[in-house]
């Protein structure tokens, strides 16, 4: 634990990635198997699932700290993260440990998912006594799942690759999918040699970089030499069909086979040793719908036939990963687009010329696939050249996507996110000029500034509330408003203020949809504040109305 | 009528006709400190500490007429008698203890009880009323004992110097570097300071305190241009104001790691948002302990509360039975994390561009 507390102090202390890398380094060097399991599954941001509630470790740090329960809550709210603010108030314990990671864990923490409150009280209480205040905090942080140091999982497996000579993409597969930080696993994962996949894992995904839109898309050259596919707005996911099986994964890693019984029905008409990368996306007669569609379902616990009835999902092909149980991520695009239009057929919107030149394609496979199935092909979309291509992206929103994937024809499919081959290029974001209303602080990085704001727009002689945003200001610009902020409060509402209506931002958002939910009537998707506008006075603020007016026409009523 | 009363210009004596930490320019001004929130300029008269006055003249230029009284010296004011207390906060800083009538009222200004080599400790003075900061007025606010703060600043140091980096300290030119100055260990290698910064070591000097050598950065051979070239500052400690913290100035010293010396460091967010290698917690102003032991040992049932943390430290004292409320002065704490700072630096002209 001590060695674990120093990693993560080592981490925390610098943001260097080459100074982090050496700190992982150090310690994978020289840390037992058994703890390096555990470092590996909390690093890449795993958590058991929450033993204490944070309720409960709250009232036992009020007593063992011995301040009131209010002053608590506003130390809280200046630290704004609960395991820092209970290692910050309780007492120096004037101890430390030397006890190993992976004995506070499977001894101490883990059995606290069983014990009854009095037991875990009496656990934790005694833990806090035991630690020092650097490893309370990372204690803390064990409990409460929110254990985060701002090291990428990239930089853990490039750690571990050089610490032990594992072959990196070979480490970053292992990391997929479902392991157990044992000892076993761990020498598993830093073993030498490649072809050790369990037949669940997928491959890690790779991503895309935005394309800037000061420069646009025409810095990447030919526009021959590149695929251009719809952005879709949905759950990135990897279909596999292997050993008779079929698995559903969500890019966060997750399993969601059972989630989408139409799409793993679907997968079972896939020849053995497939892998789809794609698009899980809410489906309707005219196509693809609104994400928020899908939100409603994936929050359900059960699925009903009803559900299923209402938001029919499909997995919109767009590239094949292994083929006939080989690894294809090597061979280019080109290539790969063509095996997986063979194997998923044209469906939907069929490009407006053969975009690929498949050899002899047998008419069997050819067939289209009747409606409802649950897999499609995302179709290409035609480019002749980047101006008729950013025409053509205007009608993104009208397509519920958010734009073109960009994608060289050449390319090989990578690991993360690698510059260079694949490029998202959104459509701009929708935006209203509305005037902040409300504040709190903010979390993190950003406690004990006011950093978390609700805008408004007007309504009659009424500022409503519309949207809440946390992002967009650059440090010198949140400092300001900050300021503004604490100066002009006109109301106080435990840590929510009411900041006198003066100032006006422009704020940004990907999608609107109607809502019964919120007061203005509308909900926004990823709001964010594009900049202040300091030329403008609240009264030039839009009206509700005029966010009304973007809705999608017919859009349904959200829940 | 009460002893103190809270005007537009600030802190107002209305038996003595004079302010304490005026923020507009007044006919008499009793000024605590010389930070710029405290200290301002266009009064016509002021009395300050005599510890204080070399460090007084420097921040308000030639011209000024300057009264100066010894630490626990009584001075009549229009029949109130004035005298000055060491607040621990940095050389020369005062509480102004204010008596009349036999009703005494204590005005700390910024203060801290933890020793400083640098000025004269913090001396609890009995009172009626006292007037206490709350800048950092929150229990998650402890300080570590400065032996074992500065022993973390020299290790660091040192490890920099081991590696061939420079080693810089972001901290007020006013008081926070001195103090640096005179606790690290001046064998680990040279120190360098920003003319900000060096103007006030050099009044501190003026002044009689003894510092370890230091050398303006824009003295060294190279050190005006933006790179002076591989070596230079290889273990070498650079001390500047906050306001050089990411300027095209402090870019010349890589390869280096910096630190920000401030109070706020505590928290890790505020850490990780300045984007330094290390937040050193060092603050020139009480922590929550501190608060509240100088807070009990003044006797005083009234407290008025300012700047900082103010609606919590008074419930926290009304829950305790004290009587105390809140003044609304413009005094602003520590800049560094709660964002409302008028940066101590922003009236020094060439804090950022030296």
């Amino acid at each position: 634990m001590k060695a674990f507390a120093d990693l993560y102090a080592a981490l925390d202390e610098t943001n260097k990635t080459s100074e982090k890398v050496a700190a992982l380094v150090r310690y994978f060097a020289a840390a037992d198997p058994a703890d390096a399991a555990w470092a590996v599954y909390f690093l890449i941001g795993r958590k058991p699932k929450q033993v204490v509630p944070s309720r409960r470790m709250r009232e036992w740090a009020v007593e063992a700290a011995g301040v009131p329960q209010w002053l608590f809550e506003e130390s809280y709210h200046a630290v704004g993260d609960i395991a820092e603010t209970i290692a910050l108030l309780l007492p120096e314990s004037g101890r430390s440990t030397d006890r190993p990671l992976h004995e506070w864990v499977e001894q101490r923490l883990l059995p606290l998912r069983k014990a009854d409150e009095a037991k875990q009280k009496a656990s934790l209480l005694a833990a806090w006594a035991e630690l020092d205040a650097r490893q309370r905090f990372v204690w803390n942080k064990l409990i409460t799942g929110e254990f985060r140091v701002g090291v990428s999982q990239l930089l853990v497996t490039r750690a571990l690759a050089e610490v032990t000579k594992a072959d990196q993409p070979a480490v970053a597969h292992r990391l997929m999918g479902d392991w157990q930080p044992t000892p076993e696993f761990y020498r598993r994962l830093v073993g030498q040699g490649t072809a050790d996949a369990d037949a669940s894992r997928p491959y890690p995904f790779f991503l895309a970089t935005p394309i800037d839109p000061g420069t646009g898309p025409e810095v990447l050259g030919d526009v021959a030499d590149w695929f251009a596919e719809w952005k879709w707005d949905g759950i990135r996911s990897q279909l596999i069909r292997r050993g008779g099986q079929v698995y559903l994964w969500s890019r966060g890693e997750e399993l969601i086979t059972d989630r989408f019984p139409e799409i793993t029905d679907a997968g079972r008409g896939l020849p053995d040793g497939t892998v789809i990368d794609g698009e899980v996306l809410p489906w309707g007669p005219a196509g693809v719908r609104p994400f928020a569609d899908l939100q409603k379902r994936i929050t359900r616990k059960t699925l009903t036939k009803k559900i299923l009835a209402d938001i029919p999902a499909v997995l919109l092909a767009y590239d094949l990963l292994e083929w006939e149980g080989r690894d294809v991520r090597t061979e280019p695009m080109t290539w790969r687009r063509g095996k997986l239009e063979e194997m998923v057929g044209w469906e939907g919107e069929a490009p407006a010329e053969p975009s690929v030149a498949i050899s002899l394609p047998s008419p069997a496979r050819r067939e289209p696939r009747p409606p409802g199935t649950g897999i499609r092909l995302s179709p290409l979309v035609a480019a002749p050249s980047w101006e008729e291509l950013t025409a053509t992206r205007a009608e993104a929103r009208g397509r519920n996507v958010e734009g073109f994937m960009l994608k060289r024809k050449a390319s090989p499919y990578r690991v993360g996110r690698v510059r260079g081959d694949w490029w998202k290029w959104k459509v701009d974001p929708y935006s209203v000029d509305a005037v902040l209303i409300y504040a709190q602080r903010g979390s993190g990085k950003r406690a004990s500034l006011y950093s978390d704001y609700a805008f408004g727009v007007w309504d009659g002689g009424r500022l409503v509330p519309f949207a809440k945003a946390y992002s967009g200001l650059t440090d010198a610009e949140l400092r300001e408003v900050d300021a503004f902020i604490r100066r002009n409060t006109t109301e106080a509402f435990g840590p929510v203020r009411t900041v006198k209506p003066e100032l006006v931002f422009e704020v940004g958002f990907e999608g609107i949809q109607r809502s019964t939910r919120h007061k203005s009537g509308v909900a926004v998707r990823f709001p964010r504040i594009l900049r202040q506008r300091k030329d403008k006075a609240p009264a030039d603020a839009d009206t509700l109305e005029a966010v009304r007016r973007l809705l999608p026409p017919g859009s349904p009523a959200g829940g | 009528m009460a002893l103190l009363e809270l005007t537009d210009a600030g802190l107002y004596c209305p038996a003595g006709k004079f302010h304490i930490d005026p923020w507009r320019p007044v006919e008499r001004a009793v000024v605590t400190h010389a930070h710029a929130d405290h200290l301002r300029r266009g009064s016509k008269h002021y009395l300050v500490s005599k510890a204080g006055e070399t460090v007084t003249r420097t921040r308000l230029g030639p011209g000024y007429a300057i009264q100066t009284a010894e630490y626990g010296e009584s001075v009549p004011i229009n029949g109130v008698a004035v005298s000055l207390h060491p607040a621990g906060h940095l050389l020369g800083s005062a509480q102004v203890r204010v008596e009349h009538r036999g009703e005494v009222w204590v005005v700390s200004g910024d203060y801290k009880t933890a020793p400083d080599p640098t000025c004269a400790p913090f001396e609890p003075v009995r009172c009626h009323l006292f007037v206490t900061e709350s800048t950092f007025g929150l229990p998650i606010y402890r300080w570590q004992t400065p032996d074992a703060i500065f022993a973390g600043v020299n290790s660091w140091w040192r490890a920099n110097a081991a590696a061939g980096k420079c080693s810089i300290v972001y901290g007020y030119a006013l008081g926070k570097a001195q103090r640096i100055l005179a606790s690290v260990d001046p064998s680990i290698g040279p120190v360098y300071t920003h003319g900000a910064t060096e103007k006030l070591v050099q009044a501190y000097r003026d002044a009689g305190v003894s510092l370890p050598e230091t050398r303006r950065v824009s003295e060294v051979p190279g050190g005006r241009k933006r790179s002076a070239g591989g070596g230079t500052w290889a273990g070498a400690l650079v001390l500047a104001p906050p306001s050089a913290h990411g300027s095209a100035w402090s870019r010349k010293f890589a390869p280096a790691s910096a630190g920000i010396a401030s109070g706020w460091m505590r928290i890790r967010g505020t850490r990780r948002r300045k984007a330094v290698d290390r937040g050193f917690v060092i603050s020139d102003h009480a922590d929550w302990p501190s608060l509240l032991s100088a807070i009990r040992a003044t006797g005083a049932e009234r407290v008025w509360v300012t700047h900082g943390y103010t609606a919590v430290l008074i419930r926290y004292l009304r829950e305790r039975g004290l009587n105390a409320e809140v003044v609304q002065t413009r005094f602003e704490g520590e800049a560094g994390g709660e964002p409302d700072e008028a940066d101590a630096m922003s009236t020094e002209p060439e804090a950022a561009t030296e």
